[in-house]
């Protein structure tokens, strides 16, 4: 009974409420104080072109970002409350901007709407029929097991939905969900709503959309312009207070004064007749292929001089690809493209310089200024340089662009930008302009200037344009059209003739007639009824209701879980960074363990020697006899030594003065000298030891052999032992402490990545809108990394053990439970970083940084912690590195345990607490 | 191949860097505050290295030998009992304990040779073996003074005189700065043009230059020369403000020649910058490749430890390496004074490596912007 009044409720009142909300990023207003009702259990749509703010205010409505100033007010409760949005996000479902945005790529159809169950807290019964009933709903079913970086751009729309539609969401908020699918995906994606909102009417949907013919269905209308709301209502309520008869007519119709003033309607002359001789762009059977992926399949076409050839289709239908080729960018795996008659050769730099390429992201330099980016070309073009300067002049003029000449492209507004790309394109005059979709983002106003000029180009100039676009208005304006899908060309012809035929007089829908033919003949059986019932969208029962409530507040294993599994299924699918972290550090000790030397050994000594007596040459036999020393050809003069040491062959030069034997005999004063070369002072140091230790034992000798044995044993000895390594190898006191850095770099790095990279690809939008808490989603991506950081632990010591023969003493068990409390710590710390960086090379240097110099410098690996000053020995006492060496040498060498590690057990046990506190603190649950 | 389109290319790329605040503060850093920094704050082999004694003679000469011991060598020695010195070993408290019997004066003094034991925990390897020879001449030498008021004559002197060259006082911060300004200069090669050739990529713009009429030797060769540049100027500035000036480290040798060799080592490095950025497709990728490929090559090309020490295997690969030629080039040119006449092998090693290096990014490059 409950739920039904809430119900009513519900549809009675708006389902969200604006109020004078506002929202800047840095000095850039998004939203300008937004005042508005939005109705409830309808589909609301909000109009605008790219960047006016249609984002940023979806993104506050589902609590993914913070407010700054206003009020949201989202299913009866304030948004800035964190305990509201904790008990409605679990109504909410949120597919941000972005084909497959919040989807995980190497996930697979299934584990991905798997996973968004869990973190609702379905348990697994409850989930597969879920899954199962939405999987056959959108047509899935068959691809389960696909990953989702592998599906078509309706497809990964279709599951986007099905990942928010998995809890039965009460708001379904949906950010341009079908910008850059092809005709038919989106047609099928509407009717798929539908069908939801048959079965759930009290569902309320907030769409975001760039095409206008879309937005004439939703029931309810709000057009956005530069962070303002222009007019709401429904869209005949805009239509006949606009006086037009199409969206986009009435959407310019409903901009500020100023913003209009300039606008023309595009009036595209008809092409003369009798050019139609002269074939500038031709294609004949291309084909081409990616291993056994066929990107392009048998496409041809001919376009004479100065027409306008328009390229329709979907992502990845083969549009760039065939584009690419047509520039030289990529060669053909069958077939030819000629350009003027000629082949096109990536090597021709002629015909190059007759081409002018615009490809889909902005891509000129943001680092140059407008005039800077225009001059470069010219000069790569090899404008002749007095004529560079009049060029770019004119260019400035024609695209308009004096305001902004001496500004850097990235302050420009997107239509600005595309507007530098083109005229950079057009720098050289050439006779052919090859653009990959370059109005997607600009607003309806500067996409008519931009085909302004093109038509200018085209009618006036005689320039060749072939164009790849989404919009249908745009295909219209082309001389011909190719309409591409899965790499073929369905068909090629003027957009009137194709309308007439298959479409009743409409493109769209010729379009997907034609689609629809295509998939048929291909794949007919899997192709879904969009008609089936929707089981999955039926009213929940009171008990499915219930089942998502049942979550644990602030801590709830399940959720956790979700995330564990899900990174370690990535993980799993990952090979670099998995064989980074196995093989990596595995060849990292074995070059540390080898590296990290200190012994010194066949050091390269030669003597000079004046006297050579018996006795001289006895003392020289000395020294070459150890094994530390390697004797080299006898020095001849100073000159010969001085260049013998400058080289670097000599590490030691011994003089031996002229009488030393007779003055030894007589048991007079004689000087030896020694030099050492002392460019590497601690490889100095040691031979000054070595040097001056064997002179002593010859020293003794001598005395022993003149004065007989017995005598001269010396007043005192001194017994020197060397404990833990009696043979004082280098090996066996790096290796061990060599394990401590490999566990603490690499995990690090690892989990910083695992969160940085969510914010970098924008999956982290799944965090702010579900209900998993911060230390779950921490806890939870962390979990994988120990385990894969334990792992590496074994096998790391395996190879210390069994490869480079380091004996283990003492307590495993203790090394073991010292490791994991290590390894929780060293992954930690990466989340630690993570949580305020946002950009993955950051991360990389950051945790370097902040790992490699205290734990290879202040940590004891070379030099005692305690022989450490100033603030490298406060780092020295409170860093992790410096107590697990403490308990890696305790128990690889002294042969400790538990019992004579407590202290650094306790330090680390402290320091667990401590980081992962400070990494739920500092990590945001929403956008700022 | 146009030199006109190189040099224009590389101009941009210097634009580029001068754009970006973050990369010229990292660059300024590495060159100078961390060159500084690890100089300064390295301690010599034995910086307040700690000693425990045991006392058991409490006697004139057992007193005379424990207040030898003062910093910076080692720290105030801690008198300890015998029940507590393996405890205080095995907790890493100390790294040398030094036992006086009881009765050591009056058996010195008898001609009985008593015996000193000094445990060392050669789990830290340098300051244990360097250190242990500090305690026993010290230990030696207080003796033997000691004795030497009691008795007198003592045997024939015959004198070691031991001079260290090139850097007379084993100056520890003189060395470790020059290997800085070396591993400095192979960090930022890799990483500047690397990424650099990575954004490129990931901004698209690698594409826009494709269809332009630029050949990638030319693309290549330009973020070889103004990168290299880069970090060329930069190891200069170090070398003669930082090194020269506030370090106060005497250069032998002659720098032109030693920026020539960085030279021809930057064209070597940022050719393998360039390969690895075709190797890592992404900036994740690159950053962890570079790491993987970075450390072996600083730790093995002898710059920390000597390269006589290792295995000879290693020190075969190793010559395929640049960093080796480079490590040697530098030192001896800065340490030891030396001259062309001394290091052209290097000279000819640099640059048949850095030709391989090149010809072979090259390779992957034409197949990188497929």
């Amino acid at each position: 009974m409950n739920e039904l009044s809430q119900g009513a409720q519900d549809r009675s009142e708006p389902v969200v409420h604006l109020d004078a909300v506002s929202l800047s990023y840095g000095s850039t207003r998004a939203l300008d104080g937004i005042t508005l009702d939005i109705p409830s259990a309808c589909v609301i749509g909000l109009i605008g072109p790219d960047g006016v703010g249609k984002s940023s205010l979806l993104s506050l409505v589902a609590g993914a970002r913070e407010i700054q100033t206003g009020q949201v007010h989202v299913l009866g409760g304030d948004m800035a409350d964190a305990a509201h949005r904790r008990r409605t996000c679990p109504r909410i479902a949120y597919m941000p901007q972005g084909l497959g945005k919040n989807l995980y790529p190497t996930l697979s159809v299934f584990e991905n709407v798997d996973f968004f169950g869990r973190l609702f807290g379905h348990d697994r019964h409850e989930r597969e029929q879920r899954i199962a009933a939405l999987l056959r709903d959108t047509g899935l079913s068959p691809f389960v097991d696909r990953p989702a970086g592998k599906l078509s751009g309706g497809m990964k729309q279709k599951l986007g939905l099905c990942c928010a539609l998995i809890h039965d969401p009460d708001l379904l908020i949906l950010d341009e969900p079908t910008t850059g699918v092809d005709p038919l995906s989106r047609r099928q994606f509407w009717e798929l709503i539908e069908n939801i909102r048959e079965a759930r009417p009290q569902m309320s949907v907030i769409v975001a959309t760039a095409y206008m013919e879309e937005a004439a269905r939703f029931a309810w209308l709000m057009a956005m312009d530069n962070g303002h709301l222009l007019a709401s209502g429904t869209p005949s309520d805009l239509l006949r207070r606009t006086g037009t008869d199409n969206l986009d007519a009435a959407f310019i119709a409903l901009l500020p004064e100023e913003q209009r003033r300039d606008h023309k309607e595009v009036v595209i002359p008809p092409r003369g007749m009798g050019q139609d001789e002269d074939i500038a762009i031709e294609a004949n059977h291309l084909t081409v292929k990616f291993g056994d992926f066929t990107a392009v399949d048998d496409v041809s076409f001919r376009i004479p001089r100065g027409e306008i050839f328009g390229f329709l289709g979907s992502n990845g239908c083969g549009k760039t690809t065939t584009m690419k080729v047509l520039t030289g960018l990529l060669p053909a795996s069958a077939g030819e493209a000629r350009l003027f008659g000629h082949e096109v050769d990536p090597r021709d730099m002629t015909v190059r310089a007759r081409v002018g390429y615009m490809s889909q992201a902005f891509s000129l330099y943001s680092e140059l200024t407008v005039r800077q980016n225009l001059e470069l070309h010219a000069r790569l073009f090899l404008l002749p340089a007095d004529t560079i300067e009049g060029r770019v002049r004119d260019m400035v003029t024609q695209f308009d662009l004096v305001a902004f000449i001496d500004a850097l492209p990235d302050a420009l507004p997107l239509g600005v930008r595309q507007r530098l790309s083109l005229a950079v394109a057009m720098i050289h005059a050439p006779d052919i302009l090859i653009l990959d979709e370059p109005t997607s983002g600009v607003d309806p106003i500067a996409r008519d200037r931009l085909w302004q000029i093109l038509s200018d180009l085209s009618r006036k100039d005689g320039v060749t344009i072939f164009v790849s676009t989404h919009f249908m208005n745009e295909a219209e304006r082309c001389d011909r059209i190719s309409l591409m899908h899965a790499g073929k060309v369905l068909i090629s012809d003027t957009p009137e003739r194709i309308a007439a035929e298959r479409g009743n007089g409409n493109l769209e829908q010729a379009f997907v007639a034609y689609l629809q033919e295509a998939i048929d003949r291909v794949a007919a059986p899997t192709v879904p009824s969009t008609q089936a019932a929707v089981s999955a969208a039926a009213p929940p029962t009171a008990e499915e209701r219930h089942s998502s409530h049942r979550l644990l507040g602030f801590f709830d294993p399940r959720r956790m879980f979700a995330y564990t599994q899900r990174e370690a299924l990535e993980l799993q699918r990952d090979p670099i960074r998995a064989t980074l972290a196995i093989v990596g550090s595995l060849i990292l000790m074995f070059v540390m363990g080898y590296g990290i030397n200190t012994d010194v050994e066949n050091l390269a000594f030669a003597v000079l020697d004046h006297d050579e007596t018996t006795i001289s040459r006895d003392y020289a036999l000395q020294i070459s006899g150890s094994r530390y020393f390697t004797e080299h050809a006898p020095i001849t003069s100073y000159d010969d030594l001085d260049r013998r040491m400058r080289s670097g062959e000599l590490s030691l030069a011994i003089e031996l003065p002229p009488g030393f034997g007779r003055d030894v005999a007589r048991g007079s004063n004689v000087q030896i000298g020694a030099w050492i070369d002392g460019s590497n002072p601690s490889r100095a140091e040691t031979v000054r030891g070595y040097v001056q230790a064997m002179h002593t034992t010859w020293l003794v000798q001598r005395a022993r052999e003149l004065s007989g044995a017995g005598e001269a044993t010396g007043a005192f000895q001194i017994e020197v032992r060397f404990l833990y390594n009696p043979d004082v190898k280098s090996i066996v006191a790096m290796a061990p402490a060599v394990i401590p850095i490999l566990l603490l770099m690499i995990p690090a790095i690892l989990a910083a990545l695992s969160v940085v990279r969510e914010k970098e690809l924008g999956s982290i939008i799944n965090f702010y809108v579900t209900p998993v808490t911060r230390l779950e989603f921490l806890l939870g991506k962390q979990i994988p990394y120990v385990a894969l950081a334990m792992l590496n632990f074994f096998l790391l010591t395996a190879f210390a053990v069994f490869v480079f023969r380091v004996p283990f003493t003492g307590s495993f068990p203790a090394f073991t439970a010292g490791a994991c409390l290590y390894v929780i710590i060293s992954t930690a710390m990466g989340l630690l970083i993570s949580s305020f960086l946002n950009s993955q090379i950051a991360a990389i240097f950051a945790t370097a940084l902040l790992t490699m110099i205290p734990a290879t410098q202040y940590s004891g690996l070379v030099d005692s912690v305690s022989s450490l000053q100033g603030a490298g020995a406060v780092v020295g006492r409170i860093y992790p590195t410096a107590h697990f060496i403490t308990i890696t040498r305790g128990t690889f060498s002294k042969g400790l345990g538990f019992d004579d590690l407590s202290a650094p057990f306790l330090a680390l046990i402290v320091t667990v607490p401590v980081l992962l506190g400070l990494g739920t603190l500092l990590l945001r649950k929403q956008a700022n | 191949m146009r030199v006109s389109n190189i040099v224009q290319l590389g101009v941009k790329e210097l634009r580029g860097l001068s754009r970006d605040p973050a990369m010229l503060i990292l660059i300024i850093y590495a060159f100078t505050v961390s060159i500084y920094t690890s100089s300064r704050a390295q301690p010599e082999t034995l910086n307040r290295a700690a000693l425990a004694i045991v006392d058991e003679d409490n006697s004139p000469v057992s007193t005379r030998i424990i207040t030898a011991f003062n910093p910076p060598y080692f720290s105030i020695p801690k008198m300890v009992s015998q029940a507590d010195v393996m405890a205080r070993l095995d907790a890493g408290l100390d790294i040398f304990a030094l036992n006086i019997p009881p009765n050591f004066q009056r058996d010195l003094l008898a001609g009985r040779s008593p015996t000193i034991q000094l445990n060392v925990d050669a789990t830290r390897m340098s300051q244990a073996f360097t250190g242990s020879g500090y305690v026993q001449s010290i230990t030696t030498g207080e003796v033997s003074e000691f004795l030497s008021r009691y008795r007198s004559g003592a045997a024939a002197p015959i004198d070691l005189a031991l001079r260290a060259r090139f850097n007379p006082e084993l100056n520890k911060s003189w060395f470790s700065s020059i290997n800085n300004i070396i591993s400095s200069v192979t960090m930022l090669s890799i990483i500047l043009t690397g990424a650099a050739l990575i954004r490129e990529r990931e901004h698209g713009t690698i594409e826009h230059l494709l269809v332009m009429p630029v050949t990638p030797v030319e693309i290549m060769a330009s973020k070889i020369w103004s990168m290299g540049l880069v970090v060329l100027v930069a190891s200069a500035v170090a070398l003669i403000l930082v090194v020269q000036g506030l370090l106060a480290v005497k250069i032998a040798g002659s720098i032109p020649l030693f920026l020539f060799g960085a030279a021809l080592y930057l064209f070597a490095m940022t050719s393998l910058g360039v390969f690895l950025a075709t190797v890592g497709g992404s900036m994740p990728q690159f950053g962890l490749l570079m790491m993987l490929i970075l450390l072996p090559l600083q730790m093995l090309s002898g710059a920390s430890t000597p390269r006589e020490s290792m295995p000879e295997i290693i020190q075969n690969i190793m010559l395929a390496a640049p960093n080796t030629h480079f490590v040697i080039l530098a030192q001896a040119i800065l340490f030891r004074g030396a001259g062309l006449g001394v290091i052209w092998p290097q000279l000819a090693a640099l640059i048949a490596i850095g030709m391989i290096l090149f010809g072979f990014s090259l390779w992957r490059f034409r197949k990188f912007v497929r």
